[in-house]
Formats: structure tokens, C-alpha cells, sequence
């Protein structure tokens, strides 16, 4: 390995101009949130905005030791790295300090990393790795689901923590797999349709939409009465989805805890826990919907400041932008992130090596996921998950990880042309 | 060549995965618009700019005693609140004069509430009077930022059992860390009842979110009140204390350090819980608690330890019960044994002095006159038999038994801070002598209760109810129902069994009556009451001996059962034997006859510095 000298030349300008300018908001907009007095320094190492930055510098030396490595150390090491951070997942089990209920957490005096984070990254080397090396025409089922078990390990390892967010996470990466092709559209649209089911079963009475189900059936079967196969297709479907429909409604009553069924119901229904969980989705819409067009201007917030909105650095640090910056701010923010979700897929389209588009596509994957879920539970539109904003919300882990993972990217994008 | 693999065919797929970033941004845009321009929902009204959420501190729960008479209560005190930012344009002359404090130290106290936090309510001043408050109240339209928080401070019928009741203070940086119903300023119970039942007494605050505007005019609720919370009042603990016992064990004890515990046999219920010396429990409430905390820190006398629970003491010769007890149950005394004593045991090396008292001594003589010799014979005896095969299983089996009376553990109830006592183990003396080094003549000194065993005198009060009822005791606790009084806590209605079979105990009840009709007991012996004792005096190598009794009474239908421990004293049947007498002569007969043995009681002092 040969160290480079000019190690910016051939990255891609947009994809880094965006990383900056999100990191930089996340950090000013953690002040914000937190300072309770405007001679406190943003600097000052004693509050989460002072230890912001210094994460910001070492993401800053991570991405820089990043470019500077050989771009082949990433397709050889990724085996490696994802089995060390499987390791570290089942110590984290043992070893691990208990933050939040979840047992996620190695400690250093006051720091703590969430291997987790980290276990992404190698999750998606890994699936790159995977995928580069399958060269047959066509997909048969053992090499179908191999790249499911690689993802589905340490997410079930995340889950024994007791950390469903980051699980879910994992679940991202089947984007990338549907445009890798291992995942077809009429799996896609069953996803959808089981996710839409699943929505309208808590809403609505389950025999409603059984009955719904049967008569949309019924209809059908009278327009292709004539035809045998389709016809024994169409009531196996039904059956299925009944099936599924009434498991959905079993599953949500006698399986979720009452926690997690609060903070879907009162996304349906704000009234349903004023008290507790949809206390905290009005206090943070409050936050975000008192911005108004405007916004309140930057450190004027004051929803945000009085306490009202909880882990108002973290993971609910979208309503200090919607309160200060208004709806005015929340756009920018947004086309921020879609620029580069938009910019990644970009990138990645344009790779000869399959590894590097695998993994640009595992990036863009996680990225849609955090922003989705992040946003869509601050505005009452998904029920409330703990997963970081990338870039914005405050904790080195997630930072550090998200910087890995562009930065590599980057990397690989600027050897595109040596690159197979 | 790479174009061929099998992926790239999918290339097209991206139009679909961009169409989920635009379409997943746009309904996002869609929702804020809705909430930041549209839906006048999330906006404040236009003429307030601030919300403030004002807490509602429920009433603590009360606590009764034994007989519903009501120990603890709550007054309701004011404390003055400020919100930094929002104080302006005030008049600080007359608000210091309305205080009665100086300008600079209103400007010290600001910059303070400011450094906490601007924007959060802190407190300006704790628990201003009601005078205070009235002139406040009319006048707080001209001191935007600050209001009055009510809240309620303890108060108690009698100053006593600090100790079992504990206190109330504010909760602690660590606490609220971790417990986010807690925000600073809150109370919280720190010790005692109020500790072990915090969650029942402190109730559930509430909230009211109200609109106030620039001129700190409250202009309504927030939405309607749809947010408000209603604070539920705390639930009250009726606990197992009989308050004239307790008042008159702490009278018995005064100038004298120890303890006093009695429990009603028949449910476990502790019936007085005396530590002396002990303090007023009013001293730890409100703005004078830190500094008469702190002086009582630092009282030599200890005020602060809760004697009956955590004070560790050898046994002595009440221990005899115990190992007489277990040698009846492993049959190596029955009622026709007779040892003989003259005056001391002898076993090579080591002498037990005895006193002087009829020779031969059988069962239960041998209790009735707390002979050495006869315990320490019993207790070689029970280690020595043939069938055990090395000296470990011995002294185990001997200590399953100690165990199952409760000793050397805590009995984990609603008690708060026990102390586990001491049952030494054989890998302690394993350690100490080498595996083969020991045996029964090594640790003779336990077989009178002296040694390396400790007991609390809450485990020799268990002790004496444990024989009260032939074998069986129920767990001690101090509260009999949260809510209402006979709403039971079922953990404590369990009867714990000791391996000793429940015709040995009738041997040992009747050893004990004895020892108060005609034993070393008979000085206490209360007129009309059939009580049963064992007297203890613990050698204690730092000064004078420690007088101990245990008793239950009456014998045939044991209504209580108790310990007495008198520090310094000298022998059980001089000081902790009567004293034991008259609470029993209090709590059977509501009223103390004997004037003169009560009169010199309260006389005796073993405070005063000893020359």
C-alpha cells in the first residue's frame, strides 16, 4: 500500500459539500438545542455540543485516513471486518453497559460506542463483497438467500439487545437488494401490500377487511369464472391474506409490549395516550408546528429548549430545525438529504465494479432509512423508533459511522476506473 | 465482460428506488406544511409567547399506627419559583422588601437560576411563609417570571420512631438522572417508610400547561386543559406500630444506648421499634434538614444508626435457646440428661466460668440458671457424634439450624438497611485453622453464644416469637396496609418453619417461663402476667458487658414478643430484663403498675462519660 499524496483528487465534490453541510448544521442546531446560556461556549468539552465537535474532528481524521488508504483494502478486508464486528456484537451481550434498556454500549469513561453503528458498515462490505463475486447469469435460491442470512446475522445479534431500531435498520438493505435483483417487483409490492395491510388492520376492524377482501375476491372471480388455474390462485391468495390479516391482529394484541403499541396507536390516534407517548408526539409537532413558515430564528426556540421535546439532541433533533428555521429550514434539510440519496444512487450507477455499487447502494440503503423513519416520527407519520438523523443528531457512534461509510464510498467512486 | 452478470440487468430499478427518496420527501413536505403552515393546532395563540407547566405536588400519603391514630402528616408551605428569562422590568426594591432580603443577594440569587437554566423554573426562594405569600400573591402581576409552587412539608403527631418512619428530601442529581418522573426541587423519600414506600406515599403529580403572556398574566389553559394531568393524591400506610408502646420504649431508653423491639408473634408484626439514642424526626424536614443532618453526623452518640436493625452484637447466653433447642432436635439431650457443673467448665486447655447454682443441671435448669457448662457440654455433644464424618458436616448441620431461625441473613421485608448478622461458616474456619486444624473445642464459645456470631436485636426479637409460637415465625415488617389499613401484604403472611420439631419448643417455653418465675429472670417478674425470658450478658471487650433479654408473654397465648439490648449495662437481668418487663406489663395491661421499677429505669443513665 502506497500512501497518496493528493488524496481529494477524483472525489466527488457534490457528495463531500453535503457531508459538511449537514455535519456543520447538526452541530450548530445541537447547540441550540441545548445551550441554557449564551456565554456557554460551543466549545465547552462538558456539554454534548462541545463533545459534538470533538467528534466532528475525528470523523473528520477517520475520512481523511479513509481516502488515504489503498482502495483495494476494502473489497479484501470486508470478511474480516464483518466477522470482527459480529465478535464484537455477541461481547457487546456479555460485556456491554446498559444505556436505555439496551445493552448496546461498550464504555469508556464518559464515551460509549455502540458497535452496532459500526456493524452496518461491515454488514454492507460484506453484502458487496458477496454479491461482486456471483457471476452466473441467472439467481438460484442458495445464492438468493445467502446475502439475506449476511444481513439477517447481526441484525438478529442487534435485536438480542433489545435495540429494535437498529434492527430494523438492517431490514434497510433489501432496497438494495431489489435493485441488485435478488429481491423481484412481485415480492416488492407484497412487502408493500403487507405493510398497507398491516396499517389498515390496527385502524380498522379485522372481519371488516376480511370481508372487504372476500367481496373484491368474489367480484374478481366473476370476471375470470372461465379460467381454472387463475381462479384456484385467486382463493389461495385470499385464504393467505386472511391468514395474514387476522396473524397481524393477533401478533399486535398478544405479542408487542404495551410501549410499542402506544406509540403506533397514537400515530393513528393522537388522543390515544395524551399522557405518555402521544405527550411527547404532540410536544414534539408543538416544536416543529410553532415554527411556523419562518421559523422562530436561530437559538429563539423555546419548545425545544424548555425540555418539552425528550432526546431533543439526538434522536428528535429535526425540531430544533423546524422551530427555529421554520418550514422554510425543514425544506432545506430535506432536499439536503434527498440530493444526496439522489447523488449516491448517481454514483453508484456509474461503477464498473459490481462491489462498489453494491456498497454504494447499501449507503444510500441505511441512509433512506435513518432519514425516514427520523423525520416521519418527529412529524407523526411513523411510530416513534430511536434511530439517529445521520450527520444531524448528536453521538460519535452514528456520526463516525455514517462518515465511514460515505468516505469509503467516495474512495472507491474516485478509483471507478482501476477499479473491477 | 462485466456488463454480462446477471445484476446489471436490474439497472433500470433505480428510476424506482429515486422514485421512493422523492415520494417519501414529498409526503414529508406535504406533512409540514400541514403542521407549520396549516393546522393552527401546533401554533400558540398569538398573544401569549410562552407556555408554562405548572406541576401539581399531590398530598404524601399519611401514616397511621397500629390502632389508627394518625403519627404523620403533611402542612402545606409555598416555595417562590423564577423563570430567568421571562423576569423583566421588575421593581427590585420592593420585591426584597416584600422578602425582607438585600438587593445583592436577589442579584446573586438570579444569576444562580440563571446558570441552572434560563428558561426552567428554579427556586428562588424555599418555603416562604404565609404572610409571604398572601402579600406575593397580590402582588405577582408586577414580577413577571416568578410564581409560587405549592407544596407540602412533613409534620408528626409525636417525636417518635424516626428511625422505622426515615425522611423526605430532595431528590439528588443521581436520582433524577436516572428516574425522569423526578425533576430537581422535587422531594423524594430517602430512608425508612418514607423510602421503602415512596412510590404509594409520593401519589403522581400532575401537570397544568398554561398560557401566560409578556406581562406574566396566566391568559388560560393550553388547548382546553387537553394536556393537563390530574395529580393523584398519595395513598396512605398504615403501619404495625403501636404508638403508646412506642413512645414508652423510647422513654425507657432514654439515657441508655441500644434497642428495644417487639412484634406480635402471631403475624410478625413489629409492635415498636426503639434505637437510642435517637433524634426528633421533625429535625430532618424542610430548609433546616441539611444542617441538622449534618449535626447529627456528627453526634458521637450516633443518633443516625438504626440500632435495632444494623447494631451486630454476640448473642450471649440468649443464644443458649438456639443450641439447646438444636441439641433437643438432634437427640443428644432429651428431658432425662443431666449434666453436671461446679462452677466452670473444664476441657483442657480452656475454663468457662459458671455460676454458682444447683448441681446437677437438666434441660431446664440449665436455661432457668443460663448454665455454661451445660451449654457447652450440648454444643461439643452436637458437633461430636460418630455418624458425622469429618468436623464441616458437623458444624454444617448445626448451622442449617442456626439459619433456619433467621440468623445470619436479613429478612428483606419492608425494613429498611438491615444488617445480615454473622454465622461464621466451616470455610472460615477452614481458612483459619487448615481443613483439618479444627474442632468442636475450637469454637466452644459458641455454644454460649459468644464468638464469631453476630445477631441484630430485630433477629433476637424473631428469636423470642419464633419460640412464642412453637417453631414458626412470620416475616417482621412495620406496615400492615397501604391504602387501607388491613389491606395485607401477602409476602409477610407466609409462616417461615425452623427445623427444630414444635415439641422441643414446648420443652423451651417452659425452660423460659421459668427463668422469670424462678431463674435468672425472677426480678422482672410482672404481677398477673405469665411471662417467659432468657437473660444475656455479652462480653464486650471494649468496656462494660451489654445487658440483653428476649421475652414473650403471656406463655400459653404469646400476644408479643421482644428483645431488649441495653450497651454498657452490665448483666441482662439488672437493666434489659425489666425494661423488657414493662413494655410487656404496657402493651398487655395498657398501664404500668409498678411505679418504683419504672421510676428507676428512667433514672439510670449509662450515657455520662464513664471515668
Amino acid at each position: 500500500m502506497k500512501p497518496q499524496l493528493n488524496i481529494f483528487k477524483n472525489i466527488d465534490k457534490t457528495v463531500l459539500f453535503l457531508f459538511l453541510a449537514l455535519v456543520l448544521m447538526g452541530w450548530f442546531n445541537i447547540y441550540a438545542a441545548e445551550v441554557t446560556d449564551d456565554r456557554h461556549s460551543i466549545f465547552d468539552l462538558n456539554q454534548n455540543y462541545g463533545k459534538q465537535f470533538v467528534f466532528i474532528l475525528t470523523s473528520l481524521v477517520i475520512a481523511t485516513t479513509i481516502l488515504m488508504l489503498d482502495a483495494k483494502v476494502f473489497p479484501t478486508f470486508s470478511w474480516i471486518l464483518y466477522g470482527f464486528f459480529l465478535v464484537m456484537l455477541v461481547g457487546v451481550l456479555f460485556f456491554g453497559t446498559e444505556i436505555n434498556a439496551t445493552k448496546a454500549w461498550f464504555r469508556f469513561g464518559s464515551f460509549a460506542i455502540q458497535p452496532s453503528e459500526f456493524a452496518k458498515y461491515a454488514t454492507a462490505l460484506a453484502l458487496a463483497s458477496y454479491i461482486s463475486q456471483v457471476k452466473s447469469r441467472t439467481i438460484d435460491f442458495p445464492t438468493r438467500i445467502k446475502p439475506f442470512i449476511i444481513l439477517g446475522v447481526p441484525a438478529f445479534l442487534v435485536f438480542l439487545q433489545k435495540d429494535m431500531g437498529t434492527t430494523l435498520v438492517f431490514a434497510s438493505l433489501s432496497l438494495m437488494l431489489f435493485r441488485e435483483g435478488y429481491i423481484g417487483f412481485r415480492l416488492l409490492i407484497t412487502g408493500f401490500l403487507a405493510i398497507a395491510l398491516f396499517v389498515l388492520t390496527l385502524i380498522i376492524n379485522e372481519f371488516i377487511i376480511i370481508g372487504a377482501m372476500a367481496a373484491i375476491t368474489f367480484f374478481t372471480a366473476f370476471i375470470i369464472r372461465k379460467k381454472k388455474t387463475e381462479l384456484v390462485q385467486l382463493v389461495a391468495l385470499f385464504v393467505l391474506l386472511s391468514g395474514y390479516v387476522y396473524s397481524v391482529d393477533y401478533a399486535y394484541e398478544n405479542l408487542l409490549e404495551p410501549h410499542q403499541k402506544l406509540r403506533i396507536e397514537v400515530l393513528i390516534d393522537e388522543n390515544a395516550d395524551l399522557r405518555g407517548a402521544g405527550y411527547n408526539l404532540h410536544q414534539s409537532k408543538i416544536a416543529i408546528g410553532s415554527g411556523g413558515f419562518w421559523g422562530k430564528g436561530y437559538m429563539q426556540g423555546t419548545q425545544t429548549k424548555f425540555n418539552f421535546v425528550p432526546e431533543q439532541a439526538t434522536d428528535f433533533i429535526f425540531c430544533t430545525v423546524g422551530e427555529e428555521w421554520g418550514f422554510l429550514g425543514s425544506i432545506v434539510v430535506i432536499a439536503l438529504f434527498l440530493w444526496l440519496l439522489i447523488r449516491l444512487v448517481i454514483l453508484a450507477e456509474r461503477q464498473r465494479s459490481v462491489f462498489t455499487r453494491v456498497f454504494g447502494y447499501c449507503v444510500a440503503s441505511l441512509m433512506f432509512f435513518h432519514f425516514t423513519v427520523n423525520i416521519g416520527m418527529t412529524i407523526g407519520l411513523v411510530p416513534v423508533i430511536g434511530i439517529p438523523l445521520p450527520f444531524l443528531s448528536y453521538g460519535g457512534s452514528s456520526l463516525w459511522g455514517f462518515t465511514l461509510m460515505i468516505f469509503t464510498f467516495l474512495k472507491l467512486d474516485s478509483k471507478r476506473l482501476e477499479m473491477l | 465482460m462485466h456488463l454480462n452478470r446477471p445484476s446489471d440487468f436490474h439497472s433500470s430499478r433505480k428510476v424506482v428506488i429515486i422514485g421512493f427518496f422523492l415520494i417519501t420527501g414529498l409526503i414529508f413536505l406535504v406533512q409540514l406544511f400541514h403542521i407549520q403552515v396549516v393546522d393552527p393546532a401546533y401554533k400558540l395563540s398569538a398573544s401569549s409567547n410562552v407556555l408554562r407547566h405548572l406541576t401539581d405536588y399531590p398530598a404524601r400519603g399519611l401514616i397511621y399506627d397500629r390502632n389508627g391514630e394518625l403519627l404523620v402528616y403533611n402542612e402545606a408551605r409555598y416555595d417562590l419559583m423564577v423563570i430567568p428569562q421571562q423576569v423583566r422590568d421588575i421593581d427590585t426594591t420592593a420585591f426584597c422588601d416584600l422578602l425582607n432580603i438585600d438587593p445583592a443577594v436577589f442579584e446573586s440569587r438570579l444569576l444562580q437560576a440563571r446558570r441552572h437554566s434560563p428558561f426552567r423554573a428554579s427556586v428562588f426562594e424555599r418555603q416562604i411563609s404565609k404572610n409571604t405569600f398572601a402579600a406575593f400573591q397580590e402582588k405577582l402581576f408586577r414580577f413577571p417570571g416568578f410564581f409560587v409552587q405549592p407544596r407540602t412539608l412533613r409534620e408528626y403527631t409525636y417525636p417518635i420512631a424516626a428511625h422505622t418512619f426515615g425522611y423526605v428530601g430532595e431528590a439528588g442529581p443521581s436520582v433524577i438522572s436516572n428516574d425522569p418522573y423526578y425533576r430537581p426541587g422535587d422531594y423524594i423519600g430517602i430512608s425508612g417508610i418514607e423510602k421503602a414506600y415512596e412510590e404509594e406515599l409520593r401519589g403522581k403529580k400532575g401537570v397544568r400547561i398554561r398560557m401566560v403572556d409578556a406581562l406574566n398574566r396566566d391568559i388560560g389553559p393550553y388547548q382546553q386543559g387537553r394536556f393537563d394531568t390530574i395529580a393523584t393524591a398519595g395513598k396512605d400506610i398504615y403501619t404495625t406500630l403501636d404508638a403508646e408502646l412506642q413512645i414508652y420504649g423510647e422513654t425507657l431508653m432514654q439515657n441508655k444506648r441500644g434497642s428495644i423491639v417487639a412484634i406480635e408473634p402471631s403475624t410478625g408484626e413489629i409492635l415498636a421499634l426503639v434505637s437510642s439514642p435517637s433524634y426528633e424526626p421533625g429535625l430532618l424536614v424542610g430548609r433546616v434538614r441539611t444542617r441538622n443532618y449534618r449535626m447529627l453526623q456528627n453526634d458521637t452518640l450516633k443518633p443516625l444508626f438504626n440500632r435495632a436493625l444494623m447494631a451486630q452484637y454476640p448473642p450471649g447466653s440468649v443464644f443458649k435457646v438456639v443450641n439447646t433447642l438444636v441439641a433437643l432436635q438432634e437427640g443428644v439431650v432429651d428431658l432425662s440428661t443431666r449434666y453436671s457443673c461446679s462452677g466452670a467448665y473444664y476441657a483442657g486447655p480452656i475454663t468457662i466460668r459458671c455460676r454458682d447454682h444447683p448441681n446437677p443441671v437438666d434441660v431446664f435448669s440449665s436455661i432457668k440458671h443460663s448454665c455454661n457448662s451445660f451449654s457447652s457440654v450440648a454444643f461439643r455433644n452436637i458437633l461430636d457424634r460418630p455418624h458425622f464424618e469429618n468436623m464441616q458436616e458437623a458444624f454444617n448441620t448445626w448451622r442449617r439450624h442456626v439459619g433456619s431461625f433467621g440468623f445470619g441473613s436479613i429478612f428483606g421485608s419492608d425494613l429498611p438497611y438491615e444488617l445480615s448478622g454473622l454465622v461464621a461458616t466451616s470455610d472460615y474456619y477452614d481458612r483459619l485453622y487448615g481443613t483439618r486444624g479444627w474442632r468442636s473445642l475450637t469454637i466452644i464459645s459458641l455454644g454460649i453464644g459468644q464468638g464469631e456470631i453476630g445477631t441484630t436485636p430485630i433477629q433476637l426479637a424473631n428469636l423470642s416469637a419464633t419460640v412464642a409460637n412453637r417453631g414458626i415465625y412470620y416475616t417482621p415488617h412495620v406496615v400492615k396496609g397501604i391504602g387501607d389499613p388491613d389491606s395485607s401484604i401477602d409476602l409477610n403472611r407466609l409462616p417461615n418453619v425452623t427445623t427444630i420439631d414444635a415439641e422441643h419448643f414446648n420443652v423451651m417455653a417452659e425452660a423460659m417461663h421459668r427463668v422469670v418465675s424462678d431463674g435468672t429472670g425472677r426480678f422482672s417478674l410482672i404481677p398477673g402476667i405469665e411471662m417467659a425470658g432468657k437473660t444475656g450478658t455479652v462480653q464486650n471487650p471494649h468496656g462494660e458487658n451489654h445487658s440483653v433479654f428476649i421475652a414473650f408473654a403471656p406463655v400459653d397465648n404469646p400476644q408479643i414478643a421482644i428483645s431488649v439490648v441495653v450497651e454498657n449495662a452490665g448483666y441482662g437481668s439488672t437493666w434489659a430484663a425489666p425494661i423488657a418487663s414493662l413494655m410487656i406489663e404496657k402493651y398487655l395491661n395498657r398501664e404500668v403498675n409498678r411505679t418504683w421499677f419504672e421510676q428507676r429505669i428512667l433514672d439510670a443513665n449509662f450515657l455520662t462519660p464513664q471515668p
